[in-house]
């Protein structure tokens, strides 16, 4: 019992309005799917059922396909990129109006606490529409030639750890450069995606712009594999990644593939010490360990080994896991059942590998999907904790001599999405950076994201970038 | 106490160096070797750190606790050139009881005065001096431009007239000059001139810059001494900030670590309103913890913050919100 | 029943964030295209324009300080805010222009239109004209563009609204602050503009608006040390005034923007010249090594 408890402080759950059940959105309407079926979207921090959400199958994704055509031939490409642009304005307004509804919503679904939803995933994804609204008008000055073309219809299916601002990366670039989209939310993360759809609805977007599908795998594989798509891009694992490469082989398809990574986070002897601490506690942390680009890895100079394991424990007894919707929940659920389970197996795994498990005291919720920050140390690269994505809040340590040493352990994944350096030495900093093998180096901080910053990655993690100049590249094609 | 090393990693260059306490403060290159060897601070990390702790939402049970103690904690100050003995004296009726519709409101922690005041003040508490603690500023507050023995003097006055603590200011110039010996040397001096009274080591942090400054300067304090760290003077923009504060709040977590030994931390100047003031706390109680959540460790150095505390005081009881007019001046 | 008497308004500078009268006391007629009287406008002194760069000037580490991304929120509110003023601007460019009410639309429309053009380009004119250089050696290198910070601007005479906007808005975007010499015969839309610029989000001081006379003002800018460069769009077609204004900017080698033989159609779409005008490259050298 500490001296200063803090008081429940829940987010009132008032401001949203969970229908029943959900239709798929397809050319401006919701419509229920062909065959009916249905499954449900659960509450992952209380395992209460939310809402019944629609299964798209084949021909639902073959409506939602046809009826991005038709906008894209009919308005979407006729339009001027000044109108595209003040579409997407809209929406990023309307998305700041709707603010906390959203932030309270994707908490609900997802299981993060409501401090980031509304701090970090709604703030960003407002900012991610406004870029792009930006750059609608002009495309001439992003590096694809003169008069850049859109590729068409673009096929896009997002993970469940960010839902809407997964959404927005896919979206608000696709639509900037003059293509049409259906989109395939998570099947356990539907509902942000789905009030997207409302938020089109409001802005007067011109049916069939944005299509979104509901449903599982099955719905993912028939729309990226939807012989009327010109565009595929996925955010998820790289196993499924690969499957998308291959079922592309051969296609006049595009794909951009955002996927799985391994992050060393690197601290040198002479790093800002509390800052490292913190960030490598966000590396890991943040939204319960459910990031591509977590600092999974924790790579400790020797020398500073004892520090900072000790400050690193310190520091996680203090973080507050629980109830999403508490103001002050620094770590909410795990988003399914399923996950947990890969986490619990793939822990019990480093276990029985040798790497000896840590997680300070803390008392979890009775219902609901949750596991303790955790922390591996005695971890080697050969442990299955230290090459596998467990995509939860579970950190493995190890050490460095050298930053050569650090460099060959933190290459020594077939991951390469990002990675983390804490010195306060510039030029190390900067040859660190040229050295590692990732889409996206972070220097004395960790898991930034910015509309500006282009963000993909290296080798298994995928090809294409999201955000940025980049980003919008990978939606324009230089000739006509 | 030649095993009483500081085993801190942060303070690497220490360990490597087999030093101890003596060691590190025998002559001026030593000390400036550990200041410097001391971890820097990312000043966007730490910014972004106090701002996180900021968004903290302490409500109803937790919110009562944090304003009593807030106000057990105040430290309430009259620096002006134009105080008074009656103006000292209203403060004292104040600081002993805050509410006097309201006798639940616990007493603040001090009062804090000029050294030529604090007669007045241990006067006017009376009996309950002691209770509630006289503090004076000293050694030529707020700028400290005067000589070592006019320093001494100033602060052997106070004392003598009857402060429990002193609040002095470091030689800023001589800190920025990289004189660390002098710094150092200076509180030595003001502690000893001091007896038992507790002595406050006044950094001014808004004239320090940097945070890499802030944290030497807390440990330079502390190694010199000090019973308690101090932002401010509260005569220079800015004074107390969340950043600032966390950055010392660690110092005397890592010293204690280190030393065995606690020092207080007391931000001072510009702490307004009680969101202000619970915002501190919640710093306090996630970075240095549970063991500085009382008056002997943590102080605010306000004035117009009492008045707050009390608003939202009674809010709480009555469920609605007063004005300005219902609680007393002073 | 007696017609109703209107309230006449006071047609101020906007220096500042507020709207002060000109120091000098004067005020000068401003009438519509047939010559019909219109309004009072305050006509600025030399002190006034320099008391427009002292408050521009302290305006500038706020706003080139911003980030981009707010700099762009705050121009695309600008938009925001003269949608709202649409029918109040539409008449003044109708009148002060001689343009039918359907074409004053279309130039509002433009107008504001141009405002989010510009906005957009906040945090992607770095992604375009900075870069990252391979220089041959084991140094990190790379250019960002910063603003060159007080702008002077002689806005176009006959474009009252569109044309103004045309020239304020690639100054500001790049954080850059202006004083602004308005049309002098046309001065009301930028009056106008003013007000939505009080009202929107821009800070105090980084847009200041001058109505008056050229000659009363635009040397004194033009000489004026503390100022960095200079728009000379409202001298189009006056050569020789032109050359004369553009010598005194050589006193502290101020970024000149030249004035044109005529004034151009501001209905086409910009390029990048005028927001690279007002920036400065900063190319920035770092070792790489262990």
């Amino acid at each position: 019992m500490t001296k200063f408890e803090y008081a429940p402080a829940p987010e009132s759950r008032a401001i949203v309005d969970i229908k029943s059940s959900y239709g798929l959105f397809v050319n401006g309407e919701f419509v229920d799917p062909v065959d009916g079926s249905m499954f449900k979207s659960v509450n992952p921090a209380t395992e209460e059922v939310l809402a019944e959400i629609s299964s798209a199958g084949a021909d639902d994704v073959d409506k939602a396909v046809q009826a991005a055509r038709r906008a894209y031939e009919r308005t979407w490409s006729k339009l001027s990129g000044r109108d595209r642009g003040k579409y997407l304005f809209r929406i990023a307004r309307i998305i700041q109006e709707r603010a906390r509804e959203l932030a309270v919503l994707e908490s609900i679904d997802n299981g993060k606490p409501i401090r980031e939803s509304r701090d970090v995933d709604i703030p960003l994804v407002a900012a991610h529409f406004f870029y792009y609204a930006g750059w609608a008008d002009k495309l001439a000055w992003a590096g694809a030639g003169p008069d850049p073309r859109p590729h068409g219809v673009a096929a896009q299916v997002i993970p469940w750890n960010f839902p809407l601002l997964m959404l927005s990366w896919k979206i608000a670039p696709a639509l900037a450069a003059g293509n049409t989209v259906v989109l395939k939310p998570a099947e356990t993360t539907p509902l942000t995606a789905l009030l997207f759809a409302e938020i089109c609805q409001q802005a007067d977007l011109p049916p069939g712009v944005v299509n979104i599908v509901t449903g599982a795998g099955d719905t993912g594989r028939a729309l990226v594999e939807h012989p009327g798509v010109d565009k595929v891009a996925f955010t998820g694992s790289t196993e499924v990644g690969k499957q998308i490469a291959r079922s592309v082989a051969g296609t006049a398809k595009k794909a951009t593939l955002e996927l799985g990574g391994k992050a060393a986070n690197i601290v040198f002897d002479d790093a800002p010490i509390d800052q490292a601490v913190e960030g490598v506690v966000n590396g890991i942390f943040f939204n319960q360990g459910h990031v591509c680009c977590a600092g999974s890895r924790l790579l400790v100079q020797e020398s500073v080994y004892d520090d900072v394991l000790a400050r690193l424990k310190r520091r996680l007894g203090t973080l507050r896991v629980g109830d999403p919707l508490d103001k002050n929940t620094d770590i909410g659920a795990i988003n399914s059942a399923e996950q947990l389970t890969r986490i619990r197996e793939l822990s019990e795994v480093g276990e029985a590998e040798g790497a000896e498990r840590w997680s300070p005291e803390c008392e979890l919720p009775e219902r609901g999907f949750w596991f303790p920050p955790t922390v591996f140390t005695g971890v080697s690269q050969a442990h299955r904790i230290a090459r596998e994505e467990i995509f939860g809040p579970v950190l493995s340590v190890l050490t460095f001599r050298t930053p050569a040493e650090a460099v060959e352990k933190a290459n020594n994944t077939p991951f390469g999405l990002s990675a983390g350096v804490w010195t306060d030495k510039g030029s190390r900093i900067l040859w660190m950076a040229q050295q590692l093998r990732a889409g996206v180096v972070w220097a004395n901080t960790f898991n930034r994201f910015d509309p500006t910053s282009p963000f993909g990655g290296y080798k298994e993690s995928g090809y294409g970038r999201e955000g940025g100049r980049h980003g919008l590249l990978a939606y324009l094609k230089s000739e006509g | 106490m030649p095993d009483q090393r500081l085993r801190l990693g942060c303070v690497t260059t220490l360990d490597d160096a087999r030093s101890s306490l003596p060691d590190i403060t025998s002559s001026e290159a030593s000390l400036r070797r550990f200041l410097h060897g001391l971890p820097g601070v990312d000043q966007a990390g730490a910014e972004a750190r106090a701002a996180g702790l900021a968004t903290r939402s302490i409500k109803t049970t937790a919110k009562q606790y944090a304003i009593d103690l807030a106000i057990s904690m105040i430290d309430l100050t009259t620096l002006e050139g134009q105080d008074t003995p009656g103006k000292v004296r209203a403060l004292c009726a104040k600081a002993l009881r805050p509410d006097p519709s309201d006798r639940a409101v616990p007493q603040v922690a001090a009062v804090c005065v000029y050294p030529d005041l604090v007669a007045t003040a241990v006067e006017a508490l009376g009996g309950a001096h002691r209770s509630v603690k006289v503090a004076s500023v000293a050694t030529g507050f707020p700028s400290g431009r005067t000589s070592l023995a006019v320093k001494e003097a100033d602060t052997r006055d106070a004392v003598a007239a009857g402060a429990d603590e002193v609040d002095m200011v470091i030689d800023r110039g001589a800190f920025l000059a990289g004189r660390y010996g002098a710094v150092f040397d200076e509180i030595v001096a003001v502690k000893n001139a001091a007896g038992d009274a507790h002595l406050k080591v006044i950094l001014e942090t808004g004239e320090l810059a940097t945070y890499d400054n802030v944290r030497r300067a807390s440990w330079l304090a502390m190694l010199a001494g000090g019973d308690f760290i101090k932002t401010s003077t509260g005569k220079v923009a800015p004074a107390a900030t969340l950043p600032v504060t966390l950055v010392m709040l660690e110092a005397v977590r890592d010293f204690r670590e280190a030393t065995g030994r606690q020092v207080g931390v007391k931000p001072a100047g510009g702490i307004r309103t009680s969101k202000d003031a619970i915002r501190y706390l919640v710093l306090v109680n996630e970075t240095a913890g549970d063991d500085w959540l009382d008056p002997d460790w943590f102080r605010l150095g306000a004035s117009s913050l009492l008045n707050d505390l009390l608003m939202q005081r009674q809010k709480i009881a009555t469920g609605r919100y007063a004005g300005p007019d219902y609680f007393t001046l002073d | 029943m007696a017609e109703r008497l209107a309230v006449k308004k006071t047609y101020k500078l906007y220096v500042g964030g507020r709207f002060p009268r000109s120091e000098s006391g004067r005020s000068y007629e401003v009438t519509d295209a047939k010559g019909r009287f219109l309004a009072n406008a305050a006509r600025a002194s030399r002190k006034d324009a320099r008391d427009a760069v002292v408050a521009a000037r302290k305006a500038v580490p706020g706003w080139s300080g911003a980030t981009a991304y707010n700099r762009g929120q705050v121009l695309y509110r600008v938009a925001e805010v003269m949608e709202g003023r649409h029918s109040q601007f539409a008449d003044e460019v109708a009148a002060g222009e001689g343009l039918s009410r359907s074409k004053a639309t279309a130039i509002v429309d433009e107008a504001i239109d141009r405002w989010v053009w510009y906005a957009g380009w906040a945090d992607k004119i770095a992604q375009v004209v900075g870069s990252s250089n391979p220089v041959a050696g084991p140094y990190f290198d790379f250019s960002v563009p910063e603003p060159t910070g007080v702008v002077a601007v002689l806005a176009p005479q006959q474009s009252s609204l569109l044309g103004l906007v045309s020239v304020l808005a690639p100054v500001v975007v790049g954080g850059n602050v202006a004083v602004v010499l308005a049309s002098a015969e046309r001065p009301l839309p930028a009056i106008t503009l003013s007000e939505v610029l009080a009202t929107s989000d821009v800070p105090g001081g980084v847009v200041n608006i001058l109505t008056g006379r050229l000659a009363d003002t635009a040397p004194t800018l033009a000489a004026h040390m503390d100022v960095n460069a200079i728009d000379l769009a409202g001298a189009a077609g006056d050569a020789e005034h032109a050359r004369e204004l553009e010598l005194a900017a050589a006193d502290n080698l101020k970024r000149v923007v030249r004035a044109p033989v005529a004034e151009p159609d501001w209905t086409a779409e910009p390029g990048l010249d005028r927001i690279a005008a007002y920036l400065e490259t900063k190319t920035v050298w770092h070792p790489v090594g262990i």
